[in-house]
């Protein structure tokens, strides 16, 4: 038995994406397949894998991309789907842990990746809002206005989804300077 | 030739390929050899591989298959040969430090 469950995650609470969709695993509804705000589960037994959520630096159908999930499937982990560079894992809990990163450096980089996609969306969002107010205070296009209102307030959250991203990177950066 | 520490992860993966093994043979090695303390990721492993062999310290074995395999080059012992002379050092000036402590 399939079920799709329709749900919204910004980029910057992927760590609460990645823990939904464990949970559900837990109740025994396993992701078989991700599009954008639409997950499909597939009715077994709960608690037979483990998830991973990874933003990939290029697309799945990249030559290194395609290189590192041929490299995970050896590992024993399996390639469920990908939305845009955002890539699902999963591994049989029977096999034990399932982790991506196993030392700080690569949890660095991997933060680090979504804070730089973060802030290519927040630039190109704050471009649109100054266009615009440009095109509505300056060049008196009334409709420009309310629509400069909705992309700004975007651009806001755009913003606060940065900060947040932020402080787990320099948590861990600052937590570099004693360990590895 | 400037005084690098090596990161565990590292220092296991090189260790582990005294011997060509592929991605998933290194991380039951460095586990079996740290006697189950040592788990590397497979995402962590894959980065590492990549560096090391942009350094010339492992290289990757003629395919047989699907799966890569890798072993440790000169340049790679030279650099665990490194290692363990700064891990000694560690150990030596630890363990003549903290030997009053408990008396």
């Amino acid at each position: 038995m399939r079920r799709v469950i329709r749900k919204a995650f910004f980029i910057w609470n992927f760590r609460e994406e990645e823990k939904w969709i464990n949970e559900m695993s837990e109740q025994g509804l396993h992701l078989v397949d991700a599009g954008r705000f639409r997950y499909v589960f597939e009715e077994g037994e709960p608690g037979a894998y483990r998830y991973r959520l990874e933003l990939l630096q290029n697309y799945p159908s990249h030559a290194e991309s395609a290189d590192y999930i041929a490299f995970m499937e050896e590992t024993g982990a399996e390639y469920v789907d990908h939305v845009d560079r955002w890539v699902y894992f999963r591994k049989k809990a029977a096999d034990g842990e399932f982790d991506l990163y196993s030392d700080i450096n690569s949890r660095i980089d991997h933060v680090g990746r979504i804070l730089t996609l973060i802030r290519i969306l927040a630039v190109v969002e704050g471009i649109c809002v100054v266009m615009e107010l440009l095109a509505g205070f300056v060049g008196h296009v009334e409709a420009a206005r309310p629509i400069a209102g909705f992309l700004a307030c975007f651009e806001v959250l755009l913003l606060m989804g940065w900060k947040k991203v932020k402080a787990i990177h320099d948590g861990l950066v600052r937590e570099r300077a004693i360990r590895e | 030739m400037e005084a690098i520490a090596l990161t565990e992860a590292v220092y296991y993966i090189l260790l582990s390929l005294d011997r060509p093994l592929h991605g998933y043979g290194i991380m039951q090695n460095a586990e079996q050899l740290s006697g189950g303390r040592v788990r590397l990721a497979a995402g962590t492993l894959y980065g590492a591989l990549n560096t090391l062999l942009e350094k010339g310290w492992i290289k990757a074995l003629e395919e047989n298959g699907r799966k890569k395999e890798y072993e440790i080059t000169e340049l790679g012992r030279e650099a665990v040969r490194r290692e363990i002379l700064r891990l000694r050092e560690l150990l030596s000036n630890g363990e003549m430090i903290t030997k009053g402590w408990d008396a």
